[in-house]
């Protein structure tokens, strides 16, 4: 088997390295057949690896290179594959498959075709060390490798300036996060002494015994278990794009779409919320850091998918919704549900890179338009992309049966049973209030799309036709899973043993196991929704937007109207944007002006440099009267220093 | 007989007058010369009166290595006065002063 894993992680690389550097050579066929052909054999062997796990296989955890050692610190590059690792592989490596097919529809007369699969199959690999990884630099590497190939996609289109903007702001704003992250994981080498997953968790149930505490800045204590995992979580509000880091996650829709279903939807922003599941024996131990995790992911969860309602980018609706998920997410590892974040995590990787492609499969159709007013009654033309996309927002609002159903209701029920005082009232409220706001941007969204009256023109509709079968293949496979994934696995992964030994929830945090009385298999769960509120705010969700955009169309543009500073404050994204520019981008240009006129330019040049060049100047100038050019003055202060040195040599002896 | 301080005496008087007459003298170049020329010929006294006094030919043989090298000093001492003559149609000491800083 360990030959086996470390070819999942090379097999891609290798496409990549062909795709990338060959691309010229090999063409546009042939680097598409390799990049699908590596990730193709990935995604086979993730799936024998779980099928081995589950079928009662030993986890592996071993080192297969020694990188470096310096004194006892060992930096190895190891891989540690449970039932966690082999499901983030299978989700990661099968929704990065679909996309690579979809990309052939999508890209096709793109001149960077090669290019892009290149990125996307580098992206795959670099998602597979994060997930593989047995220790925490592996994990830092593939957390920064993932950030680059964003960075590298969302600027796929560099000629574009908005999409050049954006990947720099995504590269920025992940640093802030990559920076805390860091820091955590200097706290844990600093702690621990080793950065090895099996050795630190090993050691931190003695080691929160003794409840540490260090001094940050002198004279004040803090909990060393508070500050790692504040610190490790704000690598993850980075990377799966929490308030206040969450500014770069709407903009990294400038990237092609087949991007925005894999790396920022599916895959890449998870990467925090696995995180945090992989570390859950470290957050365990600090109610601060879970109350604080509550609280950022409640507050993304609910405040941006009001940013939804507002918007009228088709991709912007989905990543505003994205956003709004992975705070759902948060929120379940806050509340000590590691297994409901992450499951969470797997069905929605499923619906989303779903509702992602059909949304690009709309955009190929409406050659590149993406305003949502002007599209409308689609569902003639593109009957395949309505259905799938249906499916996806069904699974999203959580209808019952469906696969988002289960996960995002085991969320709420989480936050409602979390015992972390008001954070945990102030989530539960989140989340709950949530689920009418999601179900009303998704199906704003679907009827605006796909319903209400055709607002495109006649020369888009004579055009307007379903996508080749390479675009409807990922729908249709995708949307598989967005339904029935969670009649099998929902038992197993939540109430089962699927992570035991895995995730560490200590007994007093254990919320999913007070859940698990009320699950009796996955019909009766559903059915139990019928005396649950969600299910009626979710249909309330659908039945306001049915009555909003397809009955009376004129309301929402009288709420308009009338909310005017709220619809203001809205679409502007509570300025965050804003604040970003004039403190952090202006205050940043305006402290580096500063310190260019007063450091450099007054202080290093006119002070050191220049002062020193002209004290010399001016200590000559006073010299110089000295030099007189008279010979009897040299000779006369001569003989008085010869007179002078002869009386302290008489005296001093 | 004539005492070592006598000697030194004369020596010490013939020193301050080669000094007296660097400082004083501001008009002559010649004049400067004659005063070095007087001053190692009041050292050169001293090395003497010590060779005798000390039993030591050594101060001797100093004086004249002293009395060849002053030699030499005069006579380039006077070809380099001679070409500030030459150049500056004077030779008189407080207008050489292109030196000054």
């Amino acid at each position: 088997m360990e030959n086996l894993y470390l070819w999942i992680v090379l097999a891609p690389l290798i496409g990549a390295i062909v795709a990338g550097l060959l691309g010229k050579q090999v063409g546009r066929t042939g680097s598409h057949l390799v990049t699908i052909g590596g990730v193709a054999f990935s995604t086979i062997a993730s799936m024998v690896v779980l099928n081995h796990l589950l079928s009662g296989g030993e986890a592996y955890n071993g080192s297969v290179y020694t990188w470096a050692m310096i004194g006892d610190l060992k930096l190895e590059v190891g891989f540690l594959v449970d039932n966690l690792t082999a499901m983030m592989m299978v989700v990661v490596t099968f929704v990065s498959l679909m996309v690579h097919i979809y990309t052939i529809g999508y890209m096709s007369d793109d001149p960077g075709y090669q290019r892009f699969f290149s990125y996307i199959s580098l992206f795959t690999f670099a998602m597979l060390v994060l997930v593989m990884s047995n220790n925490f630099l592996q994990l830092f590497f593939g957390w920064e490798a993932v950030g680059l190939v964003s960075y590298l996609l969302i600027g796929f289109w560099f000629k574009k300036d908005t999409a050049i903007y954006a990947n720099m702001k995504a590269f920025l704003v992940n640093r802030v996060g990559d920076f805390g992250f860091l820091l955590g994981i200097a706290g844990v080498l600093y702690f621990f002494g080793s950065l090895d997953y099996a050795t630190v968790f090993g050691k931190v149930e003695t080691f929160a015994a003794g409840n540490p505490t260090f001094d940050v800045i002198a004279g004040s204590e803090w909990s060393a278990m508070t500050a790692i995992c504040i610190c490790l979580f704000i690598g993850a509000m980075g990377k799966s794009a929490q308030v206040p880091l969450h500014v770069w996650l709407p903009d990294s829709m400038e990237g092609p779409t087949p991007i925005s279903a894999l790396i920022h939807a599916a895959t890449m922003v998870t990467a925090g919320v696995f995180m945090v599941a992989r570390m859950s024996p470290l957050f365990e131990y600090s109610e601060t850091a879970l109350a604080f995790i509550l609280v950022i992911g409640a507050t993304t969860a609910l405040f941006m998918g009001f940013l939804g309602l507002v918007q009228n980018d088709i991709k912007r609706v989905i990543a505003y919704s994205t956003l709004s998920q992975l705070g759902y997410m948060v929120v379940a590892l806050g509340s000590s549900a590691y297994a409901a974040g992450v499951y969470h995590l797997m069905t929605h990787a499923f619906f989303k890179a779903l509702l992602f492609l059909a949304a690009g499969s709309v955009i190929i159709g409406m050659h590149h338009e993406q305003d949502m007013r002007k599209m409308g009654g689609l569902y003639k033309y593109m009957p395949i992309t309505w259905i799938t996309s249906l499916v996806g927002s069904l699974a999203l609002i959580g209808t019952p049966f469906f696969s988002g159903y289960y996960s995002k209701d085991v969320v709420i029920l989480a936050a409602q049973h979390a015992d972390l005082g008001m954070a945990s009232s102030y989530a539960y409220f989140a989340v709950f209030s949530g689920v009418f706001i999601t179900a009303l941007y998704s199906f704003r969204l679907f009827f605006m799309v796909f319903h209400s009256n055709e607002r495109f023109d006649d020369h888009t509709r004579e055009h307007l036709h379903e996508s080749p079968w390479v675009v409807t293949l990922p729908l249709i496979l995708l949307a598989i899973p967005s339904v029935v994934i969670a009649w099998f696995t929902t038992g197993d992964m939540l109430f089962g043993n699927f992570f035991e030994g895995v995730i560490t929830v200590l007994p007093q945090h254990d919320v999913l196991k007070e859940i698990s009385h009320e699950w009796h298999g996955p019909v009766s769960f559903a059915l139990h929704a019928i005396s649950s509120p969600p299910f009626y705010l979710a249909l309330g969700g659908v039945v306001t937007a049915w009555f909003l955009y397809i009955k009376r169309p004129d309301i929402p543009v009288m709420l308009e109207q009338k909310f005017k500073g709220l619809h203001t404050l809205l679409v502007n994204k509570y300025y965050f944007d804003h604040i970003n520019q004039v403190i952090f981008a202006d205050g940043t240009v305006k402290v580096g002006k500063q310190l260019w006129k007063q450091g450099d330019e007054k202080l290093i040049d006119g002070l050191m440099v220049n002062g020193t060049a002209h004290s010399v100047g001016v200590l000559a100038n006073i010299l110089r009267n000295l030099q007189t050019g008279q010979l009897s003055h040299y000779a006369f202060s001569m003989i008085i220093g010869l007179v002078g040195f002869l009386g302290w040599l008489l005296y001093s002896y | 007989m004539i005492a070592l301080s006598d000697y030194l005496i004369v020596s010490a008087v013939l020193f301050t007058i080669g000094i007296a007459g660097i400082i004083i003298n501001r008009k002559n170049i010649i004049t400067l010369l004659m005063s070095i020329e007087l001053m190692l010929l009041a050292v050169n006294t001293n090395f003497v009166a010590f060779s005798r006094f000390l039993d030591d030919p050594v101060g001797q043989v100093f004086v004249f290595f002293i009395l060849t090298v002053a030699a030499a000093e005069a006579a380039i001492g006077l070809a380099i006065l001679l070409l500030v003559f030459r150049n500056r149609r004077t030779i008189d000491v407080e207008e050489l002063d292109s030196l000054q800083g």
